[in-house]
């Protein structure tokens, strides 16, 4: 270390410049922040809940919200609450599960293509743009109804149906950065492939990647809550918000508590999630930076 | 522009073709078969109807009688509802989910289209902010939640609108419409808003108002064309998911509608009703994308030049 | 009385990043059948000033703070939206830098040539038309019956640029701004084009506010110059005061900053360093092929600069590329030190790439803008092992010495530079691997006059203290013959003339060579 570094001026990297952005977005840092006490909700629940899971008290029967149930009782007499907690370990979980596979695949599948290039980048893409065009939503319904409500299937069928888009993001990153100059830069200079891949392609590439699954998991618990809805998804015992918004919405005349309550948990996490993406998105637009 | 076209119905082909066979092995690889759940039926019954459905068939043999079948336009007849084709089905069903498609679609675009375009003209401020949060909100909010509130709203405790039914009660079409559109409506305004903002701000718009037109004419003449290109090429998705939003928007409102019958087909496994309706909604999506693609295409002078060489 | 006579502009911005002054209280006037030309780099202020007369400045960010700009008697800066957009377009008319962007791609031209008309006189369709085709003659653009109902894309750059011209003078308009309306052209076309403008200029006996960065484009056509510099107006005069007694320091700093010597013919016996022999270079696209470079031979002697010359099209950079590799090339070879290039594998080719590197055109884009100075220019030194992790650092720092760039600067980002200083990290890493041969491709093309000047010097001073070879790629004649000892002149990827710099500039043989110089802005003035 000489002297000259000590005197070294501090530099701001587009990731700190970034982050300094999405601080001042308050909507962006409320998403957050709802959805990291969420997501730590979720993961102590088996330690916080007032009742056991299905401590039932068919005396009691549905109630509205009291002293002793902040928010009700379904009509087994169950603590909505500790039914919402545990619903959302399902449905958190499916989200972000789902959607990290989605991410794996995709964001692989679409560097390579976009980085060889050529015949492999077209048969590829060839084979995405197929799928895509395949109508998931029904073969997922399809896929559902043969197979049973399998947990582990859903995240599956889920990724499979998101990792297609994700592709073809990564993929359009990658060609778009492959011809920018300091990638031609980095060839000359006489890097290897791997090399140039690892340290300039994929930190430029991650703005976009991380926007879209910040905004993909909103997308994937929504398809789950859909499938639950129909009684094609979660299966009893087990209980996912989307579940309990359909006993809610059968029994609503009566007992709208047991709807409205899953239905703010589940909007509540998409509004955090989405302004989070968007507030991501904002914050790394590249073309705002400091120019 | 022709060459691009015909490519494309090419390529929608093989996509079909994936769709009905893959479609079909899945459905017979399902456990229980369609007359499993009904009351227990004497053996000789039940060999019987099994040689009438062709169930006694080899799998492969199943295949091909129903691959051709169907190109004479034959889906079959359906297991649930001995007696009727599934074409009859699909007659009956698909004119009242076409209808709710089109009034959601239009609610979608419509709405959706307008409120974008006002956010885009005055960005950050509270024509901007107001219809944003809404469309959030009806992003957020899936159709099985907003469907059942607003009959809790409209039906039950203010009881102005009928809750159930297409057609029967004057403005019992209302309430299905909106709850399917509303999420649409949402994605077509925040995708119009981005793709006009994104307009309005390229160098073309700047001549244009240099060259001293009204404002009104710069947005409408100048910007509409790019900015909504964005909304075209989202319809081709949006109809999937109309598509699937019918199934749960009938079901609530108990709509006599193909979602509801495809819901329950796939609940009583009845074969040929699902594989009917699969394949006739799959094929309905794929043509609607490959319009929507060429739509798309065509706005586009640049791309049309290109595509006609 | 003039026809436009602005007093104590002043305009502010306020943005996100703070408060500036665009536009510091200027004044000046426009005469009628004057050419006015307003000079200036980037940050002066030229093109804020004039938007703000329109009302084309988006306000906020922009505030008008004060002022008063008289268009025949009337403060433009008092009026209201209505008033300015009866004006704009019908009185004063504006033609932008990049045709391409400035036109409305999804629109005929014919659509958008008759809209002024429509609009602000009320014609119908039909006599508008007629008259936009009348126009579309008048700039030199033939057949108007079919070319009315052509989309923008389907022109060329300079064609796309009489396009706009005769939109914006359909309408007889008393004042035209032209907001850098050559800098997007290629050199041949900015000379028909600057000689359009000042023909119809006559023609029409209108005024012309010419905006430009380049004191040598406007050095023939403007009456009166104005320089500003960081939003103040520092000096003002006619052409002749301007260029032959320039007053203010920063004009003298421009006209110095104008390449306008040639350099003198090396002495040096020539001995190759690098050839070319027969290389073509071809691209597939679903359409047709593109015979980017179509059989070139050449030689690079060692420790010489050669320029290669030439227009959009011409191959230049395709070549300093295949060259080097970046691309594959169709057919030909090249030899470096007695190497073929060609032939390499991949292992041979990278460790072929110490002795040969590149600077890029953009400064913005050829740094990765998440590598700090450091990351950026120890990469080349660690991976090919001339430095160890303990003594990259203080080779790093005096690589920064090397290009005049403060060692404090070592820890940022390229964001947080100026393009000028970007370019110098870009030398800084192609230096790193004390190569033997460069190739510069339009390094300064994309940088401010006086900030050429100074990486010219650099490139210069450079390639003396290491014994450089250097090909260097351009567009700009001024810029080439003050650099390079020989130079080759290229026109659609084949060799139209070859000679050194004295010899081709006062002596040019093939009738391209010669278009091209009489191309080259403002020679009349300087030479004298």
């Amino acid at each position: 270390m000489t002297d000259m570094t000590l005197q070294a001026e501090k530099g701001t990297s587009l990731w700190e410049d970034a982050w300094r952005r999405l601080k001042k977005n308050k909507l962006a840092l409320f998403g957050l922040g709802l959805l990291g006490s969420f997501v730590l909700i979720a993961l102590i629940t088996p330690w916080i809940a007032p009742y056991a899971y299905d401590a039932q008290n068919l005396d009691l029967g549905a109630t509205p919200p009291s002293a002793a149930h902040w928010l009700g009782t379904d009509i087994f007499g169950r603590d909505l609450l500790t039914q919402i907690m545990y619903g959302g370990r399902i449905s958190l979980a499916v989200g972000f599960v789902a959607t990290a596979v989605a991410l794996f695949i995709g964001v692989s599948w679409g560097a390579i293509a976009g980085y060889v290039g050529g015949r492999v980048d077209a048969v590829m893409m060839r084979i995405v743009d197929i799928l895509y065009a395949l109508p998931f939503m029904i073969f997922i319904v399809l896929l559902m109804v043969v197979f049973g409500r399998n947990l582990l299937l859903l995240f599956l069928a889920i990724g499979a149906v998101e990792w297609l888009t994700m592709a073809r993001i990564m993929r359009g990153q990658v060609q778009t950065l492959r011809k920018q100059e300091f990638v031609e830069a980095a060839i000359s200079l006489g890097l290897a492939p791997a090399t140039i891949i690892r340290r300039h392609l994929i930190p430029n590439a991650l703005g976009p990647i991380i926007v879209y699954t910040t905004l993909t998991i909103p997308s994937v618990m929504l398809l789950e809550a859909f499938l639950s809805f129909l009684g094609l998804g979660i299966q009893p015992p087990k209980t996912s918000w989307g579940l309990l918004i359909s006993y809610g919405a059968e029994t609503m005349e009566e007992y709208p508590w047991l709807l409205i309550f899953p239905g703010m948990a589940l909007t509540l996490t998409l509004f955090a999630l989405n302004f989070l993406g968007d507030g991501l998105r904002d914050a790394l637009d590249v073309r705002r930076s400091a120019d | 522009m022709w060459r691009f076209i015909i490519g494309r119905l090419l390529q929608a082909v093989p996509v079909i073709f994936i769709v009905i066979t893959a479609t079909f092995f899945l459905v017979r690889a399902a456990p229980g078969g369609p007359f499993d759940a009904e009351k227990a039926v004497i053996p000789e019954v039940k060999a019987a109807l099994e040689r009438q459905y062709r169930l006694d068939l080899p799998l492969h043999q199943q295949y091909v009688a129903y691959l051709s079948d169907l190109v004479q336009g034959d889906l079959g007849p359906s297991f649930k509802y001995p007696g009727r084709s599934i074409n009859e089905l699909i007659e009956s069903g698909l004119p009242v989910t076409a209808e709710l498609g089109a009034y959601a679609l239009l609610i979608a675009l419509i709405i959706g289209g307008i409120s974008g375009i006002l956010a885009a003209l005055r960005p950050n401020t509270l024509q901007d902010y107001i219809p944003m949060s809404l469309a959030m909100v009806g992003i957020c909010m899936p159709t099985f939640l907003l469907g059942p509130l607003l009959v809790l709203l409209f039906g039950i405790e203010l009881d102005w609108l009928p809750v159930s039914g297409w057609g029967d009660i004057p403005g019992d079409k209302i309430l299905p419409s909106i709850t399917l559109g509303a999420a649409y409506a949402a994605y077509v305004a925040r995708l119009s808003r981005a793709g006009m903002l994104e307009v309005l701000s390229q160098d073309y718009i700047r001549t244009a108002r240099a060259k001293g037109l009204p404002e009104w004419h710069v947005v409408l003449k100048h910007g509409l064309r790019g900015g909504m290109l964005p909304v075209v090429a989202f319809l081709g998705p949006a109809f999937a998911g109309l598509l699937a939003g019918s199934f749960v928007v009938e079901t609530i409102f108990q709509i006599p509608g193909l979602g509801r019958f495809y819901v329950q087909a796939a609940f009583n496994r009845d074969y040929t009703m699902i594989l009917g309706t699969t394949v006739f909604l799959s094929t309905l999506i794929v043509l609607f994308n490959l319009l929507s693609d060429i739509v798309a295409a065509w706005l586009n002078p640049r791309l049309r030049a290109q595509l006609s060489e | 009385m003039s026809l436009l006579s602005v007093s104590n502009l002043r305009v502010d911005f306020n943005t996100r990043n703070g408060h500036t002054i665009a536009v510091n209280d200027i004044s000046f006037s426009v005469e009628k059948g004057q050419i006015t030309a307003i000079i200036g780099e980037s940050g002066s202020g030229k093109s804020v000033a004039c938007y703000s007369l329109l009302g084309l400045l988006p306000q906020p960010p922009a505030s008008i703070e004060s002022g008063q700009a008289l268009f025949e008697g009337q403060d433009l800066l008092q009026m209201s939206e209505a008033e300015l957009r009866a004006i704009r377009g019908r009185d004063i008319a504006m033609i932008f830098q990049d045709p391409m962007t400035c036109l409305n791609p999804f629109m005929t031209i014919g659509d958008q040539l008759i809209e002024p008309l429509v609009y602000h006189k009320n014609l119908s369709e039909k006599h508008a038309l007629a008259r936009a085709k009348e126009l579309l003659v008048e700039v030199g653009i033939r057949d108007p019956d079919t070319t009315i109902n052509n989309y923008p894309h389907e022109f060329s750059g300079g064609m796309r640029q009489r396009v706009m011209i005769a939109m914006a003078l359909i309408n007889e308009p008393k004042l035209l701004i032209a907001d850098e309306p050559t800098t997007a052209l290629d050199v041949t076309i900015q000379a028909q084009i600057l000689k359009l403008i000042a023909e119809l200029q006559t023609k029409r006996d209108i005024g012309v506010i010419f905006i430009s960065h380049d004191l040598a484009v406007v050095a023939d056509i403007a009456d009166q110059i104005i320089v500003m510099e960081k939003g103040l107006l520092v000096e003002r005069g006619d052409r002749e005061a301007i260029f032959t007694d320039a007053q203010h320091p920063y004009t003298q700093k421009l006209l110095a900053a104008i390449p306008s010597s040639i350099k003198e013919a090396s002495t040096r016996a020539p001995e190759p360093l690098v050839r070319v022999e027969h290389l073509k270079t071809y691209f597939e696209t679903p359409s047709q092929l593109v015979k980017a470079v179509d059989d070139v031979s050449f030689q690079i002697n060692k420790g010489e600069i050669l320029g290669l010359v030439g227009e959009s099209g011409s191959g230049k950079s395709t070549i300093g590329r295949s060259i080097l590799r970046l691309l594959p090339i169709t057919e030909g070879t090249v030899t470096f030190a007695g190497t073929d290039v060609t032939a390499l594998d991949k292992k041979g080719l990278r460790g072929m790439r110490r002795r040969m590197q590149m600077i890029f055109q953009d400064p913005y884009a050829s740094l990765n803008p998440r590598m700090s100075v450091y990351d950026t220019l120890a990469e080349p030194l660690l991976l090919h092992g001339i430095e160890s992790r303990k003594t990259v650092e203080q080779a790093v720092l005096t690589l920064m010495d090397d290009v005049g760039l403060a060692r404090a600067f070592i820890r940022k980002y390229p964001h947080e530079f100026s393009g000028g200083q970007r370019q110098r990290i870009a030398i800084g890493r192609a230096l790193a691997t004390k190569p033997e041969f460069i190739v510069a491709d339009e390094p300064v093309s994309a940088l401010d006059v006086t900030i050429q000047a100074q990486i010219l010097d650099l490139l210069l001073d450079l390639g003396n203290q290491y014994g450089l070879t250097m090909l260097f790629v351009s567009h700009d004649l001024a810029v080439v013959r003050h650099i390079a000892d020989r130079i080759i002149v290229l026109y659609q990827g084949k060799i139209v003339e070859e000679g050194s710099s004295e010899a081709l500039f006062t002596n040019p043989q093939q009738s391209y060579t010669k278009t091209l110089l009489h191309s080259i802005p403002g020679q009349s003035l300087l030479a004298g």
